[in-house]
């Protein structure tokens, strides 16, 4: 197991890989649940044929680079449950499969599997699927038709950011709106981040200041009010983004100066992508890019506990 | 006799490019046009047969002229000789085969700055004959445009489902688009790269056991 | 220009159509010369000077030289004998003039004439017609915008060092697999200009 080892600071974690996985898995039963009532059946399907398709896809690579099979530490199943919750519930089967095996071998595996990748793996499969196919990945039908008595069209528009206003604040935190199958219900989403908080699996730090930096953000370039600010933030994947993958141990900075400008700035760049981009969601590349600065964000400076960067060298 | 090792040495000159030193996958030369142009199969085609007439005739002429060029200045003198055949290809390509100019855009006056090209003048025609460097260049030349071509018939099966243009995949299949997109041109690249490295390492062990067993 | 189209125009070379990500120019460097971070940002600097002046240099050429004379045609080998001189004059100039600097790009700056980086903004400006003020500017941004990828690069490159890497994909195809990976989280920036 190659999970980073960094300079001091050094949490004092004496959670083991598997428990960690186990947490987050649990975490994120309320949303896929809430997602299962709210898109049906169907939903149920992709997100137990994205967990297989993830396992399988574990277990093959494994057993083809004759390492040691890992399986049950959970990662490769809440990687494939994480990737599932960003499809929306019409997904083809095919592209389930395609997204989950391109998350485990390209871009866990490939660089040495756990600990050694440097992108969140299920979102950077969900950047892949939305390149590939953008009909399917912005196709979200299926919604529980009672949340539609006022005869919204759920299948014209991805997430409520293609029509802004049609959706009430209490009707987007509760997740009576489309989207993917896991970003709709923020309240599920809080009852995670809650859990996870008090199990100590995540800090505080990034899911609060990249909703925060959102807010602000909306409110600064967009010229939004309160309200619009905080529609903003409960549309879209901010929560799921922020509390579930922008909080991935291995590829978000360590030092907590660094986690808070990895935040402010995956708030930013969402912003952007929301207001001038060609796409109506930035949360997946808001993250993928910080991912990306990452590395050198941790070679920042860390004066704040007074260890300097020859540490590293040392 | 020595016209027999003579021949045997063109042949090893000719296939040298295509395997063992491909400039493509085994060197890395030329990554550049290798990642932009292969969107389709005949645009690798294209791009892999103008960069090997602008390598065979850049060849022949610096090694025609390999005695008259003083050491201080070769490298400019090479770059005019590889500029002059790249702006006649690219007068011709213009002429004759105006839609492949248009797709190739900008990469077909960046063959001058084609590493391949210079390496080549460099390492084997500024110190070989005229013929021995013709066929280096038609190897080497033919080793990039068989790996373009791959390439270009990769991406766009995935991407469109098709290759030269026919479609193979049915109309039931739904394409790829990453691949055919920026992002999915160094994807196809590393895993192509990573594939070939696999095979290259089984066929060498494979022989190093055969002479293992021979000894 | 005003100073919004300024900013807009930095955004799109920078970030919407960056040099590696999106129009495929300087690729070689940026596989070949991103290891390490420090080295990668003396190569993004020395990249970014030459550019500047090279887009400078080859806009007054076309310009002022071969489309008076009628000689187009002739785009390509004059672009490429002023930037291989440039480069050349740089290394003269730094030599003599900076020393720590000449050390710190020393060794780049002769792999800089065959960037297809330099040869391809100073083709772009001819083709897009683009006046001086705005080549100049297109070569100094798409060349920090080459900066930025590489020293990206860089960055993740570090972290793979030490990570347990299957043989065959080590060096350039997991490099590659990287800046594809990296290329799919740019197209983010799609439209944003």
């Amino acid at each position: 197991m190659s999970l980073r080892i960094s300079t001091a600071p050094h949490m004092h974690n004496p959670l083991t890989t598997q428990r960690l996985m186990q947490f987050v898995f649990i975490a994120l039963l309320p949303t896929a649940a809430w997602g299962v009532y709210a898109f049906g059946f169907s939903a149920l399907l992709v997100l137990l044929l994205s967990m297989a398709s993830a396992v399988a896809a574990e277990f093959v690579w494994q057993k083809i680079a004759k390492q040691p099979v890992r399986v049950g530490d959970f990662s490769a199943l809440v990687t494939g449950l994480i990737l599932g919750l960003n499809l929306p519930a019409t997904a083809p089967w095919w592209m389930v499969i395609i997204g989950s095996a391109f998350a485990i071998i390209i871009v866990k595996q490939l660089f040495g599997g756990l600990g050694d990748n440097f992108l969140n793996p299920a979102l950077a499969a969900r950047a892949v699927l939305l390149a590939s196919w953008p009909v399917h990945m912005t196709a979200s039908a299926c919604v529980n038709p009672t949340f539609f008595q006022a005869g919204v069209d759920a299948v014209s528009t991805a997430t409520p950011l293609g029509a802004p206003g049609t959706f009430t604040l209490t009707q987007l935190f509760l997740g009576q709106c489309p989207g993917a199958i896991g970003e709709v219900s923020k309240a599920a989403i809080l009852l995670g981040f809650l859990f996870l908080l008090l199990t100590g699996v995540i800090s505080w730090r990034i899911p609060v200041i990249t909703v925060c930096s959102v807010y602000v953000c909306t409110m600064l370039i967009g010229g939004a009010d309160w309200q619009g600010a905080l529609a903003a933030v409960l549309s879209g994947g901010v929560l799921f983004g922020s509390v579930f993958m922008a909080t991935d141990y291995v590829t978000s900075p360590i030092t907590p100066w660094g986690q808070v400008i990895y935040a402010v700035l995956i708030g930013l760049i969402i912003t952007l992508i929301r207001l001038f981009g060609s796409y109506p969601e930035g949360v997946t590349y808001g993250i993928l890019l910080m991912n990306i600065a990452t590395p050198l964000i941790d070679r920042l400076p860390r004066t704040i506990y007074g260890v300097k960067k020859e540490a590293k060298k040392a | 006799m020595s016209e027999n090792n003579e021949k045997k040495s063109l042949g090893k000159v000719f296939f040298n490019g295509i395997i063992p030193e491909n400039p493509t996958f085994r060197l890395v030369l030329g990554t550049c046009p290798t990642l932009a142009v292969t969107t389709s199969a005949l645009n690798g085609l294209g791009m892999g047969a103008a960069a090997t007439f602008v390598l065979v005739c850049s060849n022949i002429a610096i090694s025609l002229l390999r005695k008259f060029i003083p050491d201080q200045v070769r490298i400019p003198a090479f770059i005019v000789v590889i500029c002059t055949f790249v702006t006649m290809v690219q007068l011709l390509m213009k002429a004759f085969l105006p839609s492949l100019d248009e797709s190739l855009g900008i990469f077909i006056p960046l063959i001058v700055v084609n590493c391949i090209i210079l390496a080549r003048a460099e390492a084997f025609a500024s110190k070989n004959g005229p013929v021995a460097s013709a066929f280096d260049g038609l190897g080497m030349g033919l080793g990039f445009t068989l790996a373009l071509t791959l390439m270009g018939s990769i991406r766009e099966l995935i991407g469109n489902g098709s290759v030269f243009g026919w479609n193979l995949l049915g109309a039931s299949y739904e394409p790829m688009l990453l691949i055919v997109l920026a992002s999915g041109g160094f994807l196809t690249f590393g895993l192509l790269m990573g594939l070939v490295n696999l095979i290259v390492k089984k066929f060498e062990r494979k022989r190093a056991e055969k002479e293992a067993q021979a000894a | 220009m005003s100073i919004t189209e300024i900013l807009l125009f930095m955004v799109s070379c920078i970030l919407t159509h960056n040099f590696i990500f999106n129009r495929f120019l300087g690729c070689c460097p940026f596989l070949g010369v991103s290891s390490k971070v420090e080295t990668s940002v003396s190569m993004g600097l020395a990249v970014t000077f030459v550019m500047t002046i090279a887009s400078l240099f080859c806009w007054l050429i076309y310009n002022l030289l071969l489309i008076p004379l009628n000689l187009t045609y002739m785009n390509t080998i004059s672009f490429i004998l002023v930037i291989a001189a440039l480069v050349q004059f740089v290394e003269m100039f730094l030599k003599k003039s900076s020393p720590t600097l000449y050390s710190a790009l020393g060794i780049y700056l002769p792999l800089i004439t065959t960037n297809c980086a330099v040869l391809g903004v100073a083709t772009l400006n001819m083709n897009n017609n683009y006046g001086l003020l705005q080549s100049v500017l297109n070569g100094t941004f798409s060349a920090l915008g080459f900066l930025l990828a590489i020293v990206l690069m860089a960055g993740v490159r570090e972290r793979l060092g030490s990570s347990n890497i299957p043989a065959c994909m080590k060096g350039f195809p997991i490099t590659l697999v990287s800046a594809g990976l990296m290329a799919v989280a740019f197209m983010g920036f799609n439209g944003l200009v």
